[in-house]
């Protein structure tokens, strides 16, 4: 009995060892070399030609939920998701321009509201069954069904009204929108074409949420993205395996991916993420923290790690403006009407030391920020937007200007105190899971003790914390960050407008509570309908003026994005946009891999 | 040496120790909160009295560092501009005991600053914050150990002089006491209270919490030198003679448990310090900014500090002194032959 294991290992080996020789004999290279003679039409990828073979491995901050990207919510799935979907036209996360994908071209009618996409020919899904027209009309049917409550759904609603797709032929699909839609073809980017022929029946019969978990076998799904299932180990590991229907191509007309391999290792702490790549364990690292990074850049044995420059990610004060009516305490009604106070409200925007939470917290990896653009946007930051330096004593003429007033303790000590006489102490909450958040609002504290505010800092749970802000509203003030997942403004688009739901500071209001609300309001949907770049651009500029001028969100600081990869990796090339490390993980290769394809 | 000698020099090694944390605002260079912000996570400067002449000096004197360029926590010594310690200077406000306005430290400098132990990520001087922290960690310790004996030895001697149902629900529920996980408890209790606490309401939560949960032990050991000692002839004696039972308890047998509770006051104290610094570790106890020893500690949590800045862990090594202290205090407490006591007095009383 005990024997049996070994037995079973062995024969392992030896069916591993006849799987190798063949695959010797049937070797992407080899098949590839056919396949161009075909007439498929391969997008051809520019860069360093690698080699075939290998297998990458990653950590991932928990188990995915599932691999269908119609429920997919939580980031680690659609970080899974990213690689074994594609989509009709993609974004390059290094470029941050749209570029095509499934539709070989597309074309805006004058108007803006039609969009005309064609497709490749010769597509195939990971299972070898083709994919055409229908399949990108059932997608689209799948996501505006409102039964099926997929996330994207808001998204494809424009003016109000869903968008109307259209089957011309086989390889051609019509997209037409009520109201021109600002930032046009971008919209497609993420939205996965899902298998029809896999999907069809449970959808009819409602139970397509049942479908994609992880633990169905590998044929049960399928996608077209670089790579598929090949095992799933719960608490482990995911594998993934190659693609052989890819329909992507390095410049020398190589099949991409090169790997053979992906393997997501489930590593829930970022420092156990940052020893095993340490140790070797894994073969790349993303979403570091500057101490981390420190550390690993201090002694760098057979890896590479790099600051690819500031990424999309804002950090911020808020203060509590929801109008809660009766419901809130006497102390918290009292405590609002200080954070109403627009002067207030500046006066601690001027006092907050971006500087040093850039120093101390990402240790000069990052970027002070005053709007909710961050310097690793390209193309969307106001110029006009101001940065005033710290300054106290500003701080201090706006307060008295609001009618505060210091009183001095008995330790020499100055208090704030407000018109009614009440000293001004509330409490920030952030999330106790986030170091960095929390030095940020100790920094705060201190700035603010400095005029006299007494502010308390409260680490909480990030679920407590989220539903204390966005239910309960029982809070004074918090920290908090958000990475916009696009350098699209409409990325932010539930932050900015006052119905949104991560409008934070009063989310999901009926109507705008203030006329500064209602302007932006206005400004943001007239962005999204506006025609060119430069329209789009003014209107979203005056936005961002407006929020600098009543500081609903305090900004503070955006950290760098920093990430590492063993030096054998090639194409390592990390983003500013998500998947950092894996948005061109068809290209990344090994390279001690079996075989330079490039000969 | 003596027991009562060796008593005497443990008490003598403490009383120094807790008179210097007592007095931290005078042995601190700095207030504790106070950020220096250009200076975060700086390594401790070493005391030097020769300089780069091989020139002595009298008055000891540091080398203030220097970032270097292009990092955010690599720094060198600034050979060209030491800076020599001044004796009893001015400088930072505090109150001495809690009330006394003072300003006089031990030592500083005129201008710059001067970290003998580092500094932490906000650039705060490590020194002043392990001896202001020790203060928040002892007291917290020696309030809940007092509070503790004083339930566990009032518990105790009902249960024991009474007996009958009271000594049985008193010491069920003091078993229930000792098998319920403590430190999940307090989670439980600290997540029960309001949301935002000041560090002094925080601090005597952690006291009242931590004695609330530990006095099961000491009240059964209680228990049992009362047990026994009422049995004793000379307590049946002034039974006999009419003794009430306030009087028997406070003049024959609660003497007995004094020897006993000095012991466990000495254990428990480092004990219920320990129980103060894992509830700040894990982020319960006293918060941010105000230190304490656990608080200090939790720097700890993050893998790169504890791999780039071994001076963090200088608030943990603090503790071993202190531990020593009590723990030494505790044995020689212990050899104190209490049973002996009784019995030679019970002797006495024969002859």
């Amino acid at each position: 009995m005990r024997n049996y294991p070994a037995i079973v290992a062995r024969c392992r080996i030896l069916f591993r060892l006849f799987l190798g020789f063949s695959a010797l004999f049937c070797h992407p290279a080899f098949a590839h070399a056919q396949q161009n003679n075909s007439n498929e039409e391969l997008l051809t990828l520019p860069g360093e030609v690698g080699h075939f073979g290998g297998r990458l491995v990653v950590s991932l901050r928990g188990e995915p939920k599932t691999l269908n990207p119609i429920i997919a919510a939580d980031a680690r799935s659609r970080e899974v998701i990213g690689v074994m979907q594609a989509d009709l036209i993609h974004i390059n996360r290094a470029t941050q321009l749209t570029e095509p994908a499934l539709a070989k071209s597309w074309k805006i009618s004058p108007d803006g509201l039609t969009y005309t996409l064609v497709l490749r020919k010769g597509l195939k899904f990971s299972d070898g069954q083709p994919m055409d027209a229908d399949d990108v009309l059932f997608s689209f049917h799948v996501y505006l069904d409102e039964n099926t409550h997929a996330p994207q759904r808001d998204l494809l609603i424009v003016g109000g009204k869903p968008i109307v797709v259209r089957k011309v032929d086989a390889q051609t699909v019509v997209f037409q929108m009520a109201k021109p839609y600002g930032a046009g073809e971008r919209l497609f980017d993420g939205l996965a074409i899902l298998p029809r022929h896999l999907l069809e029946q449970p959808f009819q019969e409602g139970k397509l949420a049942q479908i994609g978990s992880l633990s169905a076998a590998a044929n049960q799904w399928a996608g077209l993205g670089p790579f598929r299932l090949r095992e799933y180990v719960a608490g482990q590991r995911l594998v993934l395996e190659r693609n052989p229907y890819y329909w992507k191509s390095d410049s020398t007309g190589n099949l991409l991916p090169y790997l053979d391999e992906l393997v997501f290792l489930f590593v829930p702490n970022a420092d156990a993420q940052v020893l095993k790549f340490q140790s070797g364990e894994t073969d790349l690292i993303s979403q570091l923290g500057a101490e981390n990074f420190s550390v690993l850049s201090r002694r760098q044995d057979g890896y590479t790690v790099t600051d690819a420059g500031p990424g999309l990610e804002y950090n911020f004060l808020f203060f509590n403006l929801n109008d809660l009516g009766e419901k809130a305490s006497a102390d918290l009604q009292r405590k609002q009407k200080w954070f109403r106070e627009v002067k207030f409200r500046q006066a601690v925007s001027a006092a907050a030391d971006r500087d040093a939470i850039v120093r101390l917290v990402y240790q000069g990896r990052g970027a002070a920020i005053w709007g909710l653009v961050t310097p690793g946007n390209k193309r969307w930051g106001d110029t006009n937007l101001p940065h005033p330096a710290r300054s106290l004593d500003r701080a201090r003429a706006l307060l008295k200007e609001a009618g505060f007033s210091w009183t001095t303790g008995p330790n020499g000590e100055s208090t704030l105190q407000d018109s009614g006489g009440k000293p001004v102490e509330f409490s920030i909450l952030t999330s106790s899971s986030n170091a960095d958040r929390a030095k940020m609002a100790a920094i705060l504290q201190d700035d603010l003790q400095q005029l006299g505010m007494r502010a308390q800092v409260v680490p909480l749970e990030f679920r407590s914390l989220l539903d204390r802000v966005t239910q309960t509203k029982e809070y004074d003030a918090c920290v908090m960050g958000i990475a916009s997942y696009d350098a699209d403004p409409n990325s932010d688009i539930n932050v900015w407008l006052s119905s949104g739901g991560t409008h934070l500071w009063n989310p999901s209001q009926t109507h705008p509570a203030t006329p500064w609300e209602a302007e932006i309001d206005h400004l943001i949907e007239d962005q999204m309908s506006a025609r060119t770049f430069d329209q789009r651009k003014k209107l979203y500029g005056r936005a961002q003026e407006i929020l600098a001028e009543y500081q609903p969100l305090i900004f503070l600081a955006s950290p760098d994005i920093l990430a590492g990869a063993k030096n054998s990796v090639g194409n390592f090339h990390p983003a500013v946009l998500e998947p950092y490390v894996l948005w061109n993980v068809e290209q990344l290769y090994l390279k001690n891999g079996r075989e330079n394809a490039a000969q | 040496m003596s027991r009562r000698r060796k008593t005497a020099n443990w008490l003598l090694v403490l009383g120094v120790l807790h008179g210097i944390v007592i007095c931290a605002g005078f042995f601190a260079p700095y207030n504790p909160v106070e950020q220096d912000r250009k200076n975060p996570y700086l390594p401790p400067m070493r005391l030097h009295f020769m300089d780069s002449r091989k020139h002595l000096h009298l008055r000891p004197f540091v080398y203030p560092f220097q970032l270097r360029p292009g990092t955010f926590d690599q720094y060198m010594e600034d050979a060209a501009h030491p800076r020599s310690l001044k004796f009893l200077i001015a400088g930072d406000r505090y109150r001495m005991l809690g009330f006394l306005p003072a300003r006089l430290h031990l030592f500083g400098t005129d201008n710059e600053r001067i970290y003998l132990l580092g500094t932490d990520a906000f650039g705060r001087d490590q020194l002043s914050r392990i001896l202001f922290g020790g203060q928040i960690s002892l007291l917290a310790g020696l309030l809940g150990a007092g509070l503790t004996l004083l339930i566990g030895w009032c518990i105790g001697a009902v249960a024991g002089y009474f007996g009958g149902w009271s000594d049985d629900v008193l010491m069920r529920v003091a078993e229930l006491f000792l098998a319920l996980p403590w430190l999940y408890l307090l989670f439980a209790i600290r997540a029960f209270l309001p949301l935002t606490v000041n560090p002094l309401q925080a601090f005597f939560l952690i006291v009242a919490v931590i004695a609330a949960v530990g006095w099961a032990r000491p009240a059964r050991l209680v228990r049992g030198i009362v047990l026994s000692a009422k049995e004793r002839d000379f307590v049946r004696a002034a039974r006999g003679f009419g003794a009430s039972n306030l009087y028997l308890l406070r003049r024959h047998i609660l003497p007995e448990v004094s020897s006993v509770l000095l012991t466990q006051a000495a254990i428990l104290i480092p004990q219920y310090v320990l129980a103060e610094m894992t509830l700040s570790f894990l982020g319960l106890g006293v918060p941010e900014p105000v230190p304490s020893w656990g608080n200090l500690l939790s720097n700890l949590q993050q893998y790169s500090v504890l791999v780039s800045y071994w001076w963090m862990y200088l608030s943990a090594l603090v503790m071993v002194p202190f531990f020593l202290g009590y723990l030494g205090l505790a044995s020689a407490l212990q050899e104190r032959p209490a049973a002996y006591k009784i019995e030679r007095r019970s002797l006495g009383s024969l002859a």
